[in-house]
C-alpha cells in the first residue's frame, strides 16, 4: 500500500517548525532550571552534612574492614567456620528476638484496635460530626508524624526502662498509621447498607456495627498485617534508647566492639524479618486472596 | 396497622443450607482465632512486666511531663535548633540522592525483563532484601563506627538503607514497564544499552522521580531521628534536651520537626503532581 506524503507549503512548514521548536526549547529550559535547583540544594546540604569526600576516601577501607572484622571471630578465624562459637549467645539471642517479636505484636494489637475504635470517627462519611473528625484527624496525624522512637525516649523516663515503653510507643505510632488507613478504607465502603440499617431506627453504633464493619474487617486485617511487619523492625531498635527486645543486645555489642557478636545479632535479625516477613505475606495472600494485597 | 409479612423461615433454611446451617468448625473459626488472638496479647502483657500499678504511674508522670512541655520554649538555643534542622534536611536529601544514584544501575540488574538469567538476579535481590532488613538506625551505628560521630554518618546510613529499599521499588517499576518500546529499538539494530536508554528509561524515569521525592519526604522523619544515635541533625539535640528532663525545649523540638515535615510533605506533593501528574499519585 502506497500513501501520498503531501508536504506542506514552506511558510506554513516554517512556523509549525518555530513553534515547535519552542515548545521544545521551553521544555528544555524548565529540565534545566530544574536540574539547576536541585544540583544547588545537593550542594547546600552537602555543605550542611558536613560531607567531606577526603574523609569518606580515607575511611571507605574501614567500612570494607569494619565488615571484615565482624566477620571474624576473636581467634582470627571466619565465622562461619565455628558456627558454635559465633553464636555463642544464641539462647540469649532467642530470647530477646522472643521479646521483640512480642512487643511488636503487642504493640500492633493495641494500636489496631485504638484506631479502629477511632477510625469512624475519623472517615468523612461516618463521623458523626465534623468537630470530632478534625480533632480525631489532628491527633492521628500527630501519632504518626512523630517517630516511633521519639514516644519511646519520652516514656522510658515515664514508665521505667524496659519493654512497657517500646510498647507503648510502637502503639501509639501504629494508631495514627493504622487510623488513617482505616478510615481511608470506610470511606471506600458502600453507603447503601448504612443507609438501609438508618432506615430501620438504628443507633450510630449499630449502623456501624452492622453495616460498616462486615464491609471493611479484610481491609483492616490485611493493613495490621503490613503494620506487624514494619514494627517488627521498628521494635528491633527499640532497645537503642533502652525500650527492650534485641536493640540493647546490639548497641552494646556496638559500642564495646564485640565484633563477631554484631554480626551473630544482625544475622538473626534479618532472617527473623524475613520469615515474618514471608509468612505475614503468605497469610494475606490465604485470608484475602489477590484482591487486598497491594 | 397490618403485621408485617411472616416469613416462612423453614423454608429459607432448606433453601440456603450455608447461610443457617453452617458446620460448627466455620462458625467457630473466627472467635477461637480472636480468642487465641487475645491470649497471645495476655500473655505478652504479662511477659513484658506489663502492670496495672505501673501503667496508672507511668501515666500520673506523663501527665506531669505533658503539663511541663507548656508551652515550647527554646530557650536561647534557637539558633543551634535551626542550624541541625538544616542539617536534618541536608541529611534526608543528601541521604536519598546517593541512593537512588547507586540504585538505579543495579535495580536493572534485578529485573526481570532486563537480565533474565534467575541465577544472576536471586543473588542480587537477595542482597537488596539484607540490606532493607537492616533498620536505619542500626546502619547508622556502624557508619559512626566507620566515619565518627556527626551529619556525614547519617548521610551514610540514610543512603545505604534506602539503597535497599529503592532497588527493590526501581526493578519493579521496570518490570511494570511496556516491553513494546524496546522490541522497537531492537528491531531498529539498537545495542542493549540503548534499549535501556531510549527504551527503558523514558518510561521509568517519572516513576522514579516520584518513588524519590516520596523518599525525600519519608526520610526527613528517618534523619529527624539518626541523632538519637549520634548520626548528626535534631535527633541529636531531641535525644539530649530528653535525657536533661528540659521539657519545654523538647515539646519545641517536635514542634519543630512536625512543621518541618509538613513543609516538605506539601512542597514534595507539589513536585510529585508536577513531574508525573495528579493522577498517578493518588
Amino acid at each position: 500500500m502506497t500513501t501520498a506524503v503531501s508536504i506542506l507549503p514552506e511558510q506554513q512548514l516554517a512556523v509549525l517548525n518555530a513553534a515547535y521548536r519552542r515548545a521544545v526549547g521551553r521544555r528544555r529550559l524548565r529540565l534545566l532550571s530544574g536540574i539547576v535547583i536541585f544540583a544547588a540544594a545537593l550542594l547546600l546540604a552537602a555543605i550542611g552534612a558536613e560531607v567531606n569526600l577526603r574523609t569518606l576516601f580515607t575511611y571507605f577501607g574501614n567500612f570494607i574492614s569494619y565488615f571484615d572484622r565482624i566477620l571474624t571471630l576473636d581467634n582470627g578465624q571466619r565465622v562461619w567456620t565455628d558456627v558454635g562459637e559465633w553464636l555463642w549467645g544464641w539462647r540469649k539471642w532467642l530470647k530477646m528476638l522472643g521479646e521483640t517479636l512480642l512487643i511488636s505484636y503487642v504493640g500492633t494489637l493495641i494500636g489496631a484496635t485504638l484506631a479502629f475504635c477511632l477510625n469512624f470517627f475519623a472517615a468523612e462519611n461516618t463521623s458523626p460530626a465534623p468537630w470530632l473528625r478534625f480533632t480525631v484527624r489532628r491527633l492521628l496525624e500527630f501519632a504518626r508524624t512523630v517517630p516511633g522512637i521519639v514516644f519511646a525516649l519520652i516514656f522510658v523516663i515515664a514508665f521505667g526502662l524496659g519493654p512497657m515503653a517500646g510498647v507503648l510507643a510502637i502503639a501509639i505510632h501504629s494508631t495514627g498509621a493504622l487510623g488513617k488507613l482505616f478510615s481511608e478504607i470506610v470511606e471506600n465502603a458502600d453507603m447503601k447498607p448504612v443507609e438501609g440499617i438508618r432506615s430501620t431506627g438504628a443507633s450510630w453504633l449499630s449502623c456501624m456495627r452492622f453495616a460498616v464493619v462486615p464491609q471493611v474487617t479484610a481491609g483492616y486485617a490485611s493493613y495490621a498485617l503490613l503494620r506487624f511487619e514494619i514494627n517488627v523492625r521498628e521494635a528491633s531498635v527499640m532497645g537503642f534508647v533502652g525500650a527492650g527486645g534485641i536493640g540493647q543486645e546490639l548497641v552494646v555489642a556496638i559500642r564495646k566492639f564485640y565484633y563477631s557478636d554484631v554480626s551473630a545479632i544482625l544475622l538473626t535479625i534479618i532472617i527473623t524479618v524475613f520469615i515474618i516477613d514471608i509468612t505475614t505475606g503468605w497469610l494475606r495472600g490465604r485470608l484475602f486472596g489477590g484482591e487486598a494485597r497491594t | 396497622m397490618t403485621r408485617p409479612h411472616e416469613v416462612d423461615t423453614r423454608e429459607l433454611r432448606a433453601r440456603y443450607p450455608d447461610v443457617f446451617d453452617r458446620p460448627a468448625s466455620a462458625r467457630l473459626a473466627m472467635p477461637a482465632m480472636i480468642v487465641a488472638a487475645f491470649a497471645i496479647l495476655i500473655y505478652g502483657l504479662v511477659d513484658l512486666d506489663f502492670s496495672p500499678s505501673r501503667f496508672i504511674a507511668g501515666l500520673s508522670q506523663l501527665g506531669w511531663i505533658s503539663m511541663m512541655m507548656i508551652p515550647p520554649d527554646p530557650g536561647s538555643s534557637l539558633p543551634i535548633y535551626l542550624k541541625a534542622l538544616g542539617e536534618t534536611l541536608s541529611i534526608a536529601l543528601l541521604g536519598t540522592t546517593l541512593a537512588a544514584v547507586f540504585a538505579l544501575p543495579v535495580s536493572l540488574l534485578a529485573a526481570r525483563n532486563v537480565v533474565p538469567s534467575k541465577l544472576l538476579r536471586f543473588p542480587v535481590r537477595r542482597v537488596l532484601d539484607s540490606i532493607r532488613g537492616v533498620d536505619t538506625l542500626i546502619w547508622a551505628l556502624v557508619w559512626i563506627n566507620v566515619v565518627g560521630l556527626g551529619p556525614f554518618a547519617g548521610v551514610l546510613a540514610i543512603a545505604v538503607s534506602d539503597f535497599g529499599a529503592f532497588g527493590k521499588l526501581f526493578s519493579e517499576a521496570i518490570e511494570g514497564a511496556d516491553q513494546k518500546q524496546v522490541e522497537g529499538i531492537r528491531a531498529s539494530g539498537g545495542s542493549p544499552l540503548h534499549e535501556i536508554r531510549f527504551g527503558l528509561l523514558p518510561q521509568v524515569l517519572p516513576v522514579i522521580a516520584g518513588q524519590v521525592l516520596y523518599f525525600i519526604e519519608s526520610n526527613t522523619r528517618s534523619a529527624t531521628i539518626i541523632g538519637i544515635v549520634g548520626a548528626g541533625g535534631i535527633g541529636l539535640q531531641l535525644a539530649e534536651q530528653i535525657r536533661v528532663l528540659e521539657w519545654q525545649k523538647v515539646s519545641f523540638l517536635i514542634l519543630m520537626i512536625l512543621v518541618a515535615v509538613a513543609a516538605i510533605d506539601f512542597i514534595s506533593g507539589k513536585l510529585r503532581f508536577a513531574i508525573i501528574g495528579r493522577r498517578a499519585v493518588a
